[in-house]
């Protein structure tokens, strides 16, 4: 169970001394009309690791991810995903990297005229390629008891809490065995147990895939027990880096009125 | 741009949207892949669950329509032509609009409801990410679905129509059934059968059409949904009217109705 007391992050060590970053991120501008979103955004994320981005709302930080599987598309700017550049990529290219990107949406996004079982087997439809030689009950059955809910395949998202949406939502993610997950405000709208049900999935996703992850939040105890690292993203720009620990003890005035706002809410 | 209203703007704007939005149907609708299993289900969902309320309509239109007419037709004298002229109006003009409107209340609505629902809670994007082309998945199929099915709804308003208004003409002339229908085909000609089937085509491809524009660029949350569905009606209801006057336009050219 984690507690508010828990100071040190649960995450798993990532391995990023020796490997190259699986997503690189540098000088990414983003304007919506006159409103610049990113002015010159930058990160690298390492094989096996968390980093969880927080910043104010509106600070432009669900649509740096989107822009990572090109949801959204970049006005100028490096995006590479596992070695791409995707702002270049042909569509054909950019289905196969996206493959490789779990992407977690924060209302889970699950499918509202399909079941679990159809809401899994659709992603693995559309790469039947990819999972050749796989059995596709198989792998739904185990996708499912990843996240503990084998019990709701023949149920419609409807018939679904908030927080098992986002369990199914997760299983959905993890069936074509994704490099990195991007998860949207994973605990956003749960209560604290649900939310911690989830931050515990995380945490036993990074440790049993060794999957990346880039995690948005607004969740500062979500943000301290599963980063190796986190970004405040602040004027459209990585405005501090560091562990949880470092950050929170930091003297920068922006970002201590940031520790200190989220601590008020 | 500044001397431009803003209304004739914003509807300049829509028009070109929503033909940006057929082209691109248009570029996507006969291109691989095909997801014929979605347009099998659409067709379903569209064709079959409006089956009973397009019957019932076209069955009162039918009763209605014989009731309202009967009466002048005997001060004319000319009570006999009943089945004439109750099949060639339903045929030719009311079967279709009728229909087509009653689909454009519960088709576009429906299908603009759903996009916007599904585009407000991030489906469309959770659809993009796995691989599938959502345009070609939610509004090529559901397009074409309209398409098909809104012929044979049309067909099958007119037919239970036309048995509503035997039933009058029987009831209160003792015509019998063969004789009505017999009076019912020698009337129709392929100059009425024909183009008043084709242009249901495009009465389908408009509801389609707008019902998927409306949904698919819903924004706002929950508000946008509710105002795709409301403006996926109002708007196909009276694109229905324009696509109607252009075919009788064009089929005077072809048929001099």
């Amino acid at each position: 169970m984690i507690t508010k007391g828990d100071i040190t992050s649960l995450a798993m060590d990532p391995a990023h001394t020796n490997s190259a970053p699986i997503i690189t991120i540098r000088g990414v501008t983003k304007s919506f009309g006159t409103h610049q979103v990113l002015r010159g955004f930058n990160l690298d994320l390492y094989p096996n690791e968390n980093v969880v981005i927080v910043g104010k709302s509106g600070s432009g930080k669900s649509v740096l991810i989107k822009c990572l599987v090109r949801l959204v598309e970049v006005d100028e700017g490096e995006v590479q995903v596992l070695g791409k550049s995707i702002p270049d990529l042909q569509h054909d290219e950019l289905d196969e990297i996206r493959a490789d990107v779990g992407f977690l949406f924060q209302g889970s996004a699950l499918y509202d005229s399909m079941t679990v079982k159809e809401n899994l087997q659709f992603p693995l439809r559309r790469h039947s390629e990819r999972m050749k030689g796989q059995d596709e009950e198989e792998l739904i059955h185990e996708a499912l008891k990843n996240v503990g809910l084998e019990s709701a395949i023949d149920l419609m998202p409807a018939e679904l809490s908030g927080g098992m949406k986002r369990r199914i939502a997760l299983a959905r993610t993890l069936i074509l065995q994704p490099k990195v997950i991007l998860y949207d405000e994973p605990t956003s709208g749960l209560d604290p147990i649900t939310s911690n049900e989830i931050i515990q999935l995380i945490l036993n996703i990074q440790r049993t895939f060794h999957t990346a992850s880039l995690i948005i939040t607004h969740d500062m105890d979500c943000a301290r027990v599963i980063s190796n690292r986190m970004i405040i993203l602040q004027d459209g720009i990585n405005y501090a880096e560091g562990t949880y620990e470092e950050l929170s003890k930091s003297k920068d005035p922006k970002v201590k009125a940031f520790f200190k706002e989220v601590q008020n809410r | 741009m500044a001397t431009i209203p803003k209304a004739l703007r914003d509807y300049l704007d829509q028009t070109g949207e929503i033909s940006l939005f057929a082209m691109r149907f248009f570029r996507e609708a006969f291109h691989r892949p095909f997801e014929f299993k979605e347009l099998l289900r659409q067709c379903y969902v569209i064709g079959y669950n409006s089956v009973f309320l397009v019957i019932t309509t076209g069955f009162i239109m039918g009763l209605v329509l014989t009731l309202q007419i009967r009466p002048t037709m005997i001060d004319f004298g000319a009570v006999s032509y009943m089945p004439q002229l109750v099949s060639i109006a339903i045929v030719r003009e009311i079967g279709p609009v009728v229909t087509a409107l009653i689909c454009a209340g519960k088709i576009g609505s429906s299908i603009g409801a759903e996009l916007g629902s599904m585009k407000v809670t991030e489906q469309i994007d959770a659809m993009e990410v796995s691989g599938t082309n959502p345009f070609k998945y939610l509004v090529v199929t559901r397009i074409w679905a309209c398409i098909l099915m809104l012929p044979l709804l049309v067909i099958a308003a007119d037919a239970i129509g036309l048995f509503g208004s035997f039933l009058v003409e029987t009831t209160k002339g003792e015509v019998s059934m063969r004789l009505y229908f017999n009076r019912v085909f020698d009337s129709l000609l392929f100059g009425d059968l024909i183009p008043a089937t084709v242009k249901t085509f495009f009465f389908g491809f408009a509801i389609g059409l707008v019902g998927c524009y409306k949904g698919y660029n819903s924004t706002k949350g929950t508000e946008g949904v509710g105002h795709a569905a409301n403006s996926a009606v109002v708007l196909a209801s009276l694109l229905l009217f324009v696509v109607d006057f252009l075919a009788v336009l064009v089929a005077d050219i072809f048929y001099e109705i």
